[in-house]
C-alpha cells in the first residue's frame, strides 16, 4: 500500500455497509498498551524511543494478525502525508505531531491501525462501518492477544493495564461511535441527548472536537472511564444507548418531513445544487452541505447519489487529501477552488457508480 | 463530578475540546453554559483541521498538591509528582506504585472505580521487578550520557543487555514448563 494510491479509495468503514449506517457512520475500539520494561514515550530518550519502535515493529511483524499490514515510519513522512493519515483516521493528531521514532501499521481495508510511540507505546485501533461494536471488540481482543504472546505488557492486579495518562488506565479501552444527527440539530433536541448521556457517564463531542452544527452534524459518543468496569460492560453501556439515539433521530426526521416537507426538500436540493456548481467552497461549508445531502438521500429526497460516495467526499475534500489528489501544495484559497472542482467532478457524472 | 469550567457552579455535563486558531482548550460545561457555547459556536471562524476521532478524554481534575507530595520522585524514571501534574503524563509504569497514594483520589475522581475489572494479560507480569530495574538503568544510562560519563554508560549498557537477555531466557523456560 502506498499513500498515493489511497487517494482513489476509501477505508471499509466509509462504505456504509454496516448495521444502521444511515445514522451510524462508524464505530471504533482502541486499546492503550505499554511494554513493562520501558519508560512511557514522554519520558523516553530518542534512543529508547528507537528501541521501543524496533521492538514493537518486530513483534507486530511476527504476530498472527491474519491480515497483511502496511508499515509507515511516521517521523520520516512529510507534514502533508502525516496530515493525510490523520484525515484518514489512521493516526491521531497527537501521533502526527509527536517527536522521535514512531510508526503506524495499517491493514489494507484500513480497519486496523497499530500506532507505536503515540502517548503510549502501543495504541491498537479497530474501525468498522455502522454500528458493529462487538465485531470491533472481538477483532481487537484477538489482536491484543496475538501481540501479547511476544511481549510483556505493563500491568498491575490493582490498576490493570498501566498507561501514560491515568485517564486511560485499567482496561485502556476507548469505545467510540460516530453518529450523524442532522434532524436532532435542526429540531434543537440534541441538548437532550447530551443530558441523557451525561447521566450514564458517556462523553459526546463533535467531529472536529467541538460540537458546533456548522461542522456537519456529526457526534462522537465514547466512554469516559476505563477503570472499574470490564470491557464488555463498557461496550454494553454504549450498545444500549445508541439505538435509543438512532430512534430519536429517526423520529425527528419524520417530524421534520411531516411539518414541512417542501421546505426541507428545498433546503436539501439547494445544498446539493451548491455542491454541484460552486466554483470555490470552504471545508466548513462543504461539511455542512454534505450533511444536508446525506440526510436527503436517507429520506429519499435525493435519488441519484449514494451514501458511500457522500461519506467518501467528507474525507476526500479535506485539505491534505485535496493536495494529494492535486499532487501539489495549495494555500487556503487554492484549496477552496480545487475542492469545488473536485466536488463538481464527483457529483455531476450522471449516475453514481460507486460500490454498494 | 467535575464542576463547570465557565460558571464554576453547576456540574459539568458536556466535555469538549475547543480548537480556535490552533489553540486547544478543554471545556467542561454545565447544561446552561453548554447552550450558550453552541449559540456562539455557530459563528465560529472556519478552521481547516482534519476530521478526526477525538481521543483526548477527561482531563485530569485539579486537586491541590502539597509540597511534600509534589517533591516525590519515582526512583525508576526520575519523574516528580509535580512534573506529572504539570504535564498530565506519567513517566513509567512504576509510577503507579511510586505515587499510588497520590494517584488514588485522582483515579477515583476520573473513573469512579480504583480496582481493575476486565481483561488480564495471559502471561503474568511476574518479571515486573526486573522490568522496573530495566527502566531505572535506562534512566541512569541517559544521565550518564548527558554527563558524558562514557565509562559508566558502557557499564550500564552491559548490565541492561545482561538483564534483558536473562529476562528472555526466563520467559522461554516458563513457556516450556506450561
Ligand atoms: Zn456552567
Ligand atoms: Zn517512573
Amino acid at each position: 500500500m502506498d499513500l498515493e494510491s489511497l487517494t482513489n479509495t476509501s477505508g471499509e468503514w466509509l462504505r456504509a455497509n454496516g448495521p444502521e449506517s444511515d445514522i451510524v457512520i462508524s464505530c471504533r475500539v482502541r486499546l492503550a498498551r505499554n511494554l513493562a520494561q520501558f519508560p512511557f514515550p514522554n519520558k523516553a530518550s530518542d534512543s529508547v524511543l528507537d528501541e521501543i519502535e524496533t521492538c514493537l515493529h518486530d513483534t507486530i511483524s511476527k504476530s498472527t494478525i491474519g491480515k497483511p499490514l502496511s508499515y509507515f515510519k511516521v517521523n520520516d513522512l512529510d507534514e502533508l502525508d502525516r496530515q493525510f493519515l490523520v484525515e484518514r483516521q489512521l493516526i491521531s493528531r497527537e501521533h502526527s505531531q509527536g517527536l522521535g521514532s514512531r510508526s503506524v501499521s495499517v491493514s489494507e481495508e484500513e480497519n486496523i491501525s497499530l500506532m507505536v510511540n503515540e502517548e503510549d507505546h502501543l495504541r491498537i485501533q479497530v474501525l468498522h462501518s455502522g454500528f458493529a461494536l462487538k465485531d470491533c471488540w472481538n477483532e481487537i481482543d484477538q489482536l491484543d492477544d496475538a501481540i501479547e504472546e511476544h511481549v510483556t505488557y505493563a500491568f498491575s492486579e490493582k490498576f490493570g493495564y498501566l498507561t501514560s495518562c491515568p485517564t486511560n488506565v485499567g482496561t485502556g479501552i476507548r469505545v467510540s461511535v460516530m453518529l450523524h444527527l442532522p434532524a436532532l440539530v435542526i429540531t434543537k433536541e440534541i441538548q437532550k441527548v447530551f443530558q441523557a448521556l451525561q447521566k450514564i457517564n458517556l462523553a459526546v463531542r463533535g467531529l472536529y472536537g467541538e460540537g458546533s452544527q456548522a461542522m456537519g452534524d456529526f457526534y462522537q459518543i465514547s466512554n469516559q472511564s476505563t477503570l472499574g468496569e470490564s470491557e464488555e460492560k463498557i461496550i454494553n453501556n454504549i450498545e444500549e444507548v445508541v439505538p435509543r439515539i438512532i430512534e430519536y433521530e429517526r423520529r425527528a426526521r419524520v417530524a421534520l418531513l411531516e411539518e414541512n416537507k417542501q421546505n426541507l426538500h428545498d433546503q436539501i436540493s439547494r445544498a446539493y445544487g451548491i455542491l454541484q456548481n460552486a466554483q470555490t467552497i470552504s471545508s466548513e461549508e462543504t461539511m455542512h452541505l454534505l450533511s444536508s445531502v446525506r440526510m436527503g438521500i436517507n429520506l429519499g429526497l435525493i435519488d441519484d447519489l449514494k451514501i458511500p460516495t457522500v461519506n467518501e467526499l467528507f474525507i476526500h475534500t479535506q485539505p491534505a487529501h485535496l493536495q494529494k489528489i492535486q499532487k501539489e501544495k495549495l494555500d487556503t484559497g487554492e484549496r477552496n477552488t480545487s475542492r469545488a472542482a473536485y466536488l463538481r467532478k464527483r457529483l455531476n457524472n450522471g449516475t453514481d457508480h460507486s460500490q454498494n | 463530578m467535575k464542576k463547570c469550567t465557565r460558571c464554576d457552579n453547576k456540574p459539568a455535563t458536556l466535555h469538549i475540546t475547543d480548537i480556535q486558531d490552533g489553540v486547544v482548550e478543554a471545556l467542561h460545561l454545565c447544561q446552561s453554559c453548554a447552550e450558550e457555547y453552541f449559540e456562539s459556536a455557530e459563528q465560529a471562524p472556519n478552521i481547516e483541521e482534519p476530521v478526526a476521532f477525538a481521543d483526548k478524554l477527561p482531563e485530569i481534575p485539579d486537586i491541590e498538591v502539597d509540597s511534600e507530595h509534589a517533591n516525590l520522585i519515582c526512583p525508576n524514571c526520575g519523574i516528580s509528582f509535580a512534573e506529572f501534574r504539570s504535564k498530565g503524563r506519567l513517566g513509567c509504569p512504576h509510577d503507579y506504585i511510586s505515587f499510588e497514594e497520590e494517584l488514588l483520589p485522582l483515579l477515583e475522581n476520573i473513573h469512579g472505580g480504583t480496582q481493575h475489572v476486565g481483561k488480564y494479560p495471559k502471561r503474568a507480569p511476574d518479571a515486573s521487578r526486573k522490568q522496573f530495574e530495566l527502566i531505572r538503568l535506562r534512566n541512569e544510562l541517559n544521565l550518564a550520557v548527558e554527563d558524558e560519563d562514557y565509562e559508566e554508560a558502557a557499564r550500564l549498557r552491559d548490565t541492561i543487555k545482561n538483564i534483558s537477555q536473562n529476562a528472555g531466557e526466563d520467559e522461554q523456560v516458563s513457556e516450556t514448563e506450561t
